[in-house]
């Protein structure tokens, strides 16, 4: 049994590259190197390029519509699964170019969260082993541990622990969202990005999700998407300003907040639009 | 931590691209495999509509389109004609309709803008119970029920009343068009009823308020604003239901009659194309003969495709207008 | 003036309305008096010899139709068989992989094959399997039904898994699963209930055909012998049996249409309820 503050990832993230990126990617765990994206005829990102750094939280705050969630979908490639979209650009997940890879790998190293909760009409244990069957683990003594461990990982263990054979949707919706979470981390994604994930839960479930993703951040790399800026401020290390497609800016969450390079960010935070 | 190594191991793995590592993804079999049903099902209309082709051939070239409007049914003598089908089929499914449509939009209309939703989902969910009651059992009960009444009751008043038109004069043996027309009427009136439903609960209720709140009562509600509404959904199952009544087979073949001559009376046997078919296939001797009744089913199937495609596109039409 | 006015507006109006509701009485009472006659009659005429015995050579009285029962199994076994498998893998083609137009192509297609009248696909399956080997089979019977089952498969999988929530597919693609495992371990489980039910509700469908039936499995008054020999089937025997000249036989008929009709209802009762409870429930 593996304790849960092990980080289980770590000796991933620092273990590869043979190439020239190596010296960065100790720090530097996502890069994109201009990325444009087109819905059809219409572009929806322009030009993004920045670096997400390894094992911090990583916050992309602006108007909705701003191009923050299809960015985030970008990165682990989602936005593929929409008919008649283009992505151009390079994406480099440990100095590799994401975009070239198989896309089930990158969406097993690269996970997802969802702003709306969406548990499979399953029990909560299949749910959990859902990410490690589809790929291929077959020991059932395998499972059962990582099942524990990402419910423990997403606080839900000692709530769901008795009912792992109940169905998923009998959970409330705080509960559904951990289990979401829980079932993303049971793949060990060394990315996990997160769309909004508290947008639909009430303050309480919204504190408890936010303390779980303050404890798992030394083992994975979080990018999260919020409209909530207090939600920023209180979670992430690092936090970008995204405007009609353009990211803005990208800094340390206190320099957004308190002393921002542009203008457009210091209007936006200090809630003068959007 | 030995089994997240495990999972390590095993998830941090490029799956590989060869040819076997692909098809355990599963894309590689599945596409190809569901996309081939799907072609499959086109395959099967074409071959449909071969098979008929080629098989009546034979009557083709023999008659030609004079076929259609050849009065003459006599395998005896070689002589085949489908006038006579067609007419009966015509003449069925017009009683059929005349009677149904009537009666089910206005059952429609109770259904939908009068009874309280619990009743009436409960009354609509009878109604299409009785739309899944196989056909050759409302023959049966074609047969041995509504037969006699229709022999005792029906057939005396309408005679009294109107037995001066030919279309009700004339001896009356029980197995009729009148008795086709209307057990297939029975048959249509849960279709139309339920799809002329969906229809009108489908009309905008701030169509229904904006109109009572003018003043009109339930009923010049009804009448002049949600039925223009939903009037072109309502021909469409009119359609539809035709459709049915053309092609239905056992309860027309039961109660019919199976004579095959052009009379003007309701009350007389007729034969319709699908009875046709279904009475003398099997025994049917000569490609002659045969290829005849198969292009009496290609007719039939000519006729259904037409009248369906306008139903569909009449349900398409409204359903779009009213989202 | 205005005061009269309104009356007749008013007499119109209860008027019109009650004769809807008349209608609604009258369609809905000559039904069930229809049906109520078949139970009652039909209940009247069944005995345990209808389930266990051949039918008797003309002239004798009594026997059973246990021969057309099995025989309706095995027909509807095979229409199962080629139905259910071809229609809902093209269903799933057209929710999960087809683009918009192919798809719209496809529905029409379908749309068009489930108008095509059942004698029709008849004389089909005759041409195709009778006439080839040379007799009338409960192959043939199978796969004329078989045919038929295909449209009412591809829309209801379709619909279903239309219905199925896109964020469902999302999470399961997130997790690494391909395109094909996200179909088969996420949509189709998430959908299953409504699959069943709709498949229920296509079987009693055919159940109750007759005309595709009439040559193509024929009939048998005896035990079929194998899959390419004719067989009697539950409905072609209450066509015979209720045109034949015997009040016997017409006892046997209701029997028959008794048996048939509550096969057919139960199925559909059973397959609406799943239907209406089940989570991915949708209305058409």
């Amino acid at each position: 049994m593996a304790t849960p503050q092990q980080p289980a990832l770590k000796d991933i993230t620092s273990a590869p590259a043979s190439n020239a990126a190596v010296s960065r990617s100790r720090l530097c765990k996502l890069s994109a190197k201009n990325i444009n994206f087109f819905y059809g005829s219409f572009q929806a990102l322009y030009g993004i390029s920045l670096d997400i750094e390894a094992n911090k939280v990583t916050a992309f705050i602006g108007p909705s519509g701003c191009g923050k969630s299809t960015f985030l979908r970008t990165m682990n490639r989602m936005n593929e699964a929409l008919r008649n979209t283009r992505v151009e650009g390079e994406l480099l997940i440990d100095g590799e170019n994401l975009l070239a890879m198989d896309v089930t790998y990158v969406r097993r190293r690269v996970g997802m969260v969802f702003q709306k909760s969406n548990p499979f009409p399953k029990t909560i244990f299949d749910n959990v082993a859902y990410g490690l069957r589809v790929n291929g683990v077959t020991k059932k003594s395998v499972i059962e541990e990582a099942v524990e461990r990402s419910l423990t990982h997403a606080a839900l263990w000692t709530e769901v622990k008795d009912k792992l054979q109940k169905p998923a949707t009998a959970l409330s919706g705080g509960q559904q969202q951990r289990l979401c979470i829980a079932r993303a981390l049971a793949v060990e994604p060394e990315v996990l990005l997160l769309d909004e994930p508290c947008s639909a839960l009430d303050p309480i479930a919204t504190l408890k999700i936010e303390e779980l993703l303050f404890q798992i951040k030394d083992m994975t790399t979080i990018v999260i998407v919020t409209h909530n800026m207090q939600q920023a401020a209180r979670l992430a290390d690092r936090t970008g300003f995204f405007l009609l497609g353009k990211l803005i800016e990208i800094d340390d969450t206190r320099t957004i907040f308190q002393n921002p390079a542009k203008k457009e960010t210091e209007d936006y935070v200090t809630g003068r639009f959007g | 931590m030995a089994s997240s190594t495990y999972i390590s191991d095993l998830l941090r793995r490029e799956p590989s691209k060869t040819f076997w590592g692909r098809l355990k993804g599963g894309d590689e079999l599945s596409y190809p495999i569901t996309l081939a049903c799907t072609v499959s099902i086109l395959l099967i209309v074409a071959l449909i509509v071969a098979e008929l082709w080629s098989h009546s051939q034979a009557t083709v070239q023999k008659f030609g389109l004079g076929f259609l409007t050849s009065r003459t049914w006599d395998p005896n003598d070689g002589v085949f004609g489908a006038l006579p089908f067609i007419y009966g089929t015509c003449v069925t499914s017009a009683v059929a309709l005349l009677i149904a449509i009537p009666l089910g939009v206005a059952a429609a209309i109770f259904l939908a803008e009068m009874a309280p939703p619990k009743a009436s989902n409960l009354l609509t969910f009878l109604i299409e119970l009785l739309a899944a009651v196989p056909s050759v059992i409302y023959g049966l009960l074609g047969i041995f029920v509504l037969l006699p009444i229709i022999r005792d009751y029906l057939v005396p008043a309408l005679r009294a009343a109107f037995g001066y038109v030919p279309l009700f004069s004339g001896p009356f043996y029980g197995v009729s068009l009148l008795s086709a027309g209307l057990v297939l009427s029975v048959m249509v009136v849960p279709f139309i009823i339920s799809v002329s439903r969906e229809v009108l609960l489908a009309v905008p209720t701030d169509q229904r308020e904006a109109a009572l709140a003018l003043g009109a009562t339930k009923w010049e509600t009804t009448w002049d604003i949600v039925l223009p509404n939903a009037s072109t959904g309502i021909l469409g199952s009119v359609f539809l239901s035709l459709a049915r009544a053309l092609g239905e087979t056992m309860a027309v073949t039961m109660v019919i009659g199976n004579t095959p001559k052009i009379a003007a009376s309701l009350f007389s046997p007729g034969y319709s194309i699908a009875a046709v078919i279904a009475n003398e296939f099997a025994e049917a001797s000569g490609t002659l003969y045969i290829s005849s009744l198969i292009f009496l089913g290609l007719v039939l199937f000519g006729l259904t495709i037409v009248i369906n495609a306008i139903a569909r596109i009449l349900i398409i039409v409204t359903t779009r207008t009213a989202a | 003036m205005t005061q009269e006015i309104s009356l007749r507006r008013r007499i119109t109006n209860v008027v019109m309305l009650s004769l809807t509701g008349f209608c609604t009485v009258l369609v809905i009472g000559v039904l069930f008096f229809i049906l109520g006659y078949l139970f009652v009659h039909g209940a009247r005429s069944l005995n345990l010899a209808f389930f266990t015995q051949l039918p008797k050579p003309s002239g004798e009285t009594g026997g059973g139709m246990a021969n057309a029962i099995v025989g309706s199994g095995k027909v509807l076994l095979i229409a199962v068989l080629i139905g259910v498998p071809i229609g809902s893998l093209a269903g799933i083609f057209l929710a999960e992989y087809s683009n918009k137009t192919f798809a719209f192509t496809i529905r029409y297609v379908v749309d068009l094959l489930n108008g095509i009248p059942s004698i029709v696909i008849g004389i089909v399956a005759y041409s195709l399997v009778v006439l080839p080997m040379k007799h009338y089979s409960t192959l043939a019977g199978g796969v004329a039904l078989g045919i038929m089952m295909i449209p009412i498969a591809v829309r209801t999988t379709e619909e279903f898994l239309l219905a199925v929530p896109n964020s469902l597919r999302e999470g399961a693609m997130a997790l690494g699963a391909t395109k094909a495992k996200t179909i088969f371990t996420v949509v189709v489980p998430a959908a299953i209930s409504g699959l069943i039910s709709g498949m229920m509700l296509n079987l009693a469908r055919v159940a109750g055909e007759t005309a595709p039936l009439l040559f193509t499995a024929l009939g048998n008054m005896f035990w079929s012998k194998g899959w390419l020999q004719p067989v009697a089937t539950l409905p072609v025997m209450i066509y015979n049996y209720a045109l034949a000249p015997a009040e016997d036989l017409h006892q046997q008929a209701w029997a028959a249409g008794f048996v048939l009709l509550a096969l057919v209802l139960a199925i559909n009762i059973t397959a609406r309820l799943i239907i209406a409870r089940g989570p991915a429930s949708s209305r058409r």
